[in-house]
């Protein structure tokens, strides 16, 4: 089984979010980046296929030059090559696009993507993407099998959980649930020395659309101090006048 | 304990001045330390035990001869490296990083750089994975900064060395399963010889009720007429100038650890600060913790280009004894100072083990002596810059 996992560069949840330009551009001064979460627990999911099932794990993520420490550390954590379409990803469209063309030419069964990034929150790779490719689709997966060309997922839905089988090849949107925190991987120091060896490949990006573009951002308003009442009904008054919530 | 919220001051961008490799080592050691060390530290640390199960980690981390070529079962890393994988354990606990140091600069590196074939393939590899221990005797009850006047010594007994003496504060001794022991030959010259648990005459009892390093295990080493191979003789090297050799690669590594420390003082008294409300206000809005602060995230900063400065000279084969003494003496000193400001700033919270501060103030009492004193040290910028020796 050949799988690709989708590798998103994503700000770390403790970094603190500023805006330049007129709140037009997101400022990475100062700011850390990690595996996007939802793609590590694919990322995860994917060494238990290679451990167990022998598959082949490569990563591709759209993106410049300052995306490949993230994709090193994958490499270390145990994919065994990386695709980096050389491109500043512009939205969801876009980055699906230049992903589907890598994707047609290196033949994958199995496409894990994670549900969403959390930094613009799109959600719209993965369903995309397997638009795209003509491939089934299952998303919100938190529980994943391959027994030969089937695939069984588990997905959340409101309420419960659905089983559900699917013919490779597939996309799946995956996240927390395909494995658990605790199974996520520090990478090791034989991965960090294996990872230095292994294929990070460079494609240009081929000539996608961008469909939609960011015009401002803007930041929730900062928390405001705590008032104390003295009664509940003083209480209540509060939220319906000045909170205006009941 | 409380949960582990560290995140790390890099005042001066310095992460900009590491490669991507640099970063993804230290930050795999971060992520272990807050995975694996954080929650357990506290419980160990008060109980005075070793966790022992934290060594299959500290072999994953590199944190076991970082620096030692691929072939010996190393990870043939470099020196900033090492410094920074010691910066990150010492950030959860000064035991953990000294039982690092010890198996990789004193260990390891003497083995590596002093040891034949036979002996490097024989033991390096082991002591990578953990699989092995080790220690290292070189101070004596009576000879502490003096270690040229060890009384230890072993007598050629044509077939094998016939080794006696003793040696005390041995990090990992009790627990240890070999011992690169030095000792002097019938000539009076130092030699260095690798002992294995189980030798007749060797024994290594433990050192109780420390005040500090307490989640570190701290032993004798007693020789009593011990039957040593011959081949266990490290023969490439010989008189005081081999230990020192290992010394000045430990003390690299612990002005390295030290800043872990600091770093974890200060961003817990910071993070305290902002949430500590006094006179309806937080207390980081007072100007005396402001300032105790303020010089906090100076001194550390200094450290950091120290440290990074020292590991630039340590890669490229150029770093002095007397540099990284200096590097050894400041930033273990700015350790400690900022670990006693910050217990101030969390008023009576930082003398329980709810916060780190504390622990990490009494482990730095013991760095700041072991590894050549603080004023050891001071003497030796001393005797650099003058030409002078004043201790001898």
């Amino acid at each position: 089984m050949k799988i690709l996992v989708c590798i998103s560069n994503v700000p770390d949840t403790t970094s603190k979010i500023n805006f330049t330009e007129g709140d037009t551009q997101f400022d990475t001064n100062g700011v850390q980046f990690v595996i996007n979460p939802n793609d590590e627990f694919g990322l995860t999911r994917a060494m238990w296929f290679k451990e167990k099932q022998g598959a082949t794990v490569h990563i591709a993520t759209v993106g410049d030059a300052s995306v490949e420490p993230t994709m090193r550390k994958a490499l270390a954590i145990g994919a065994d090559e990386g695709i980096r379409i050389n491109a500043v990803p512009t939205d969801g469209f876009f980055v699906a696009e230049q992903l589907a063309h890598v994707i047609k030419e290196g033949a994958y069964d199995l496409i894990i993507a994670g549900r969403e990034s959390i930094d613009y929150n799109g959600g719209m790779v993965p369903g995309i993407l397997a638009g795209l490719l003509g491939m089934n689709f299952v998303n919100t997966c938190i529980g994943l099998e391959v027994e030969g060309d089937t695939a069984t997922a588990l997905r959340e839905i409101d309420g419960g959980k659905e089983k559900v089988t699917a013919q490779l090849p597939l996309v799946i949107g995956g996240q927390k649930g395909l494995v658990e925190e605790s199974d996520l991987k520090i990478p090791n120091m034989r991965g960090i020395m294996m990872a230095r060896k292994k294929a990070l490949n460079v494609v240009e990006p081929i000539g996608a659309t961008t469909a939609t573009a960011d015009k401002k951002f803007e930041k929730p308003e900062p928390k405001g101090a705590v008032k104390l009442t003295e009664s509940v009904d003083e209480l209540v008054e509060l939220l319906h006048t000045e909170a205006k919530v009941i | 304990m409380r949960p582990d919220l560290f995140e790390a001051p890099d005042y001066y961008n310095i992460d900009d001045l590491l490669s991507e490799e640099h970063k993804l080592v230290r930050d795999a050691a971060r992520q272990w330390v807050k995975r694996d060390v954080s929650p357990i530290i506290e419980e160990y640390a008060q109980k005075a035990e070793f966790p022992k199960q934290i060594i299959k980690g500290l072999s994953d981390i590199g944190a076991f001869g970082p620096y030692i070529p691929e072939e010996y079962g190393g990870a043939g890393l470099d020196q900033i490296s090492y410094g920074l994988i010691m910066q990150e354990i010492e950030r959860g606990d000064s035991g953990i990083r000294s039982t690092a140091s010890v198996q990789s600069s004193l260990v390891m590196y003497p083995i590596f750089a002093y040891g034949t074939e036979a002996q490097k393939k024989k033991y390096l590899p082991k002591l990578a994975s953990g699989e092995l221990m080790g220690c290292f005797g070189l101070t004596e009850p009576n000879h502490g900064s003096n270690p040229g006047g060890m009384e230890t010594k072993y007598k050629d007994m044509g077939d094998h060395f016939l080794l006696n003496g003793a040696k005390l504060w041995i990090s990992n001794a009790p627990f240890a399963d070999i011992a690169v022991v030095w000792a002097k030959n019938e000539e009076g010259r130092i030699h260095g010889l690798i002992l294995e648990r189980g030798m007749e005459g060797f024994s290594t009892p433990e050192t109780h009720n420390k005040w500090s390093l307490r989640a570190s295990a701290t032993g004798e080493l007693i020789f009593d007429n011990v039957k040593v191979p011959k081949e266990n003789l490290l023969p490439n090297k010989s008189g005081l100038g081999a230990p020192l050799g290992c010394l000045d690669s430990a003390r690299y590594g612990i002005s390295w650890g030290a800043i872990g420390a600091a770093m974890d003082c200060y961003d817990t008294a910071l993070r305290y600060a902002k949430e500590r409300i006094q006179f309806g206000k937080p207390i980081a809005a007072f100007q005396l913790q402001q300032k105790k602060l303020a010089e906090m995230i100076t001194e550390i900063t200094k450290a950091q280009l120290l440290a990074l400065r020292l590991g630039q000279l340590k890669n490229e084969g150029k770093a002095s004894s007397a540099q990284i003494s200096m590097a050894k003496r400041n930033n273990v000193e700015m350790a400690l100072k900022i670990a006693r400001e910050a217990r101030q700033v969390l008023g009576g919270m930082g003398i329980t083990g709810e916060y780190s501060i504390m622990r990490h103030m009494m482990n730095l009492e013991s760095v700041i002596t072991y590894e050549g004193t603080h004023d050891i040290h001071l003497l030796i910028t001393g005797a650099d810059i003058t030409g002078i020796p004043a201790f001898s």
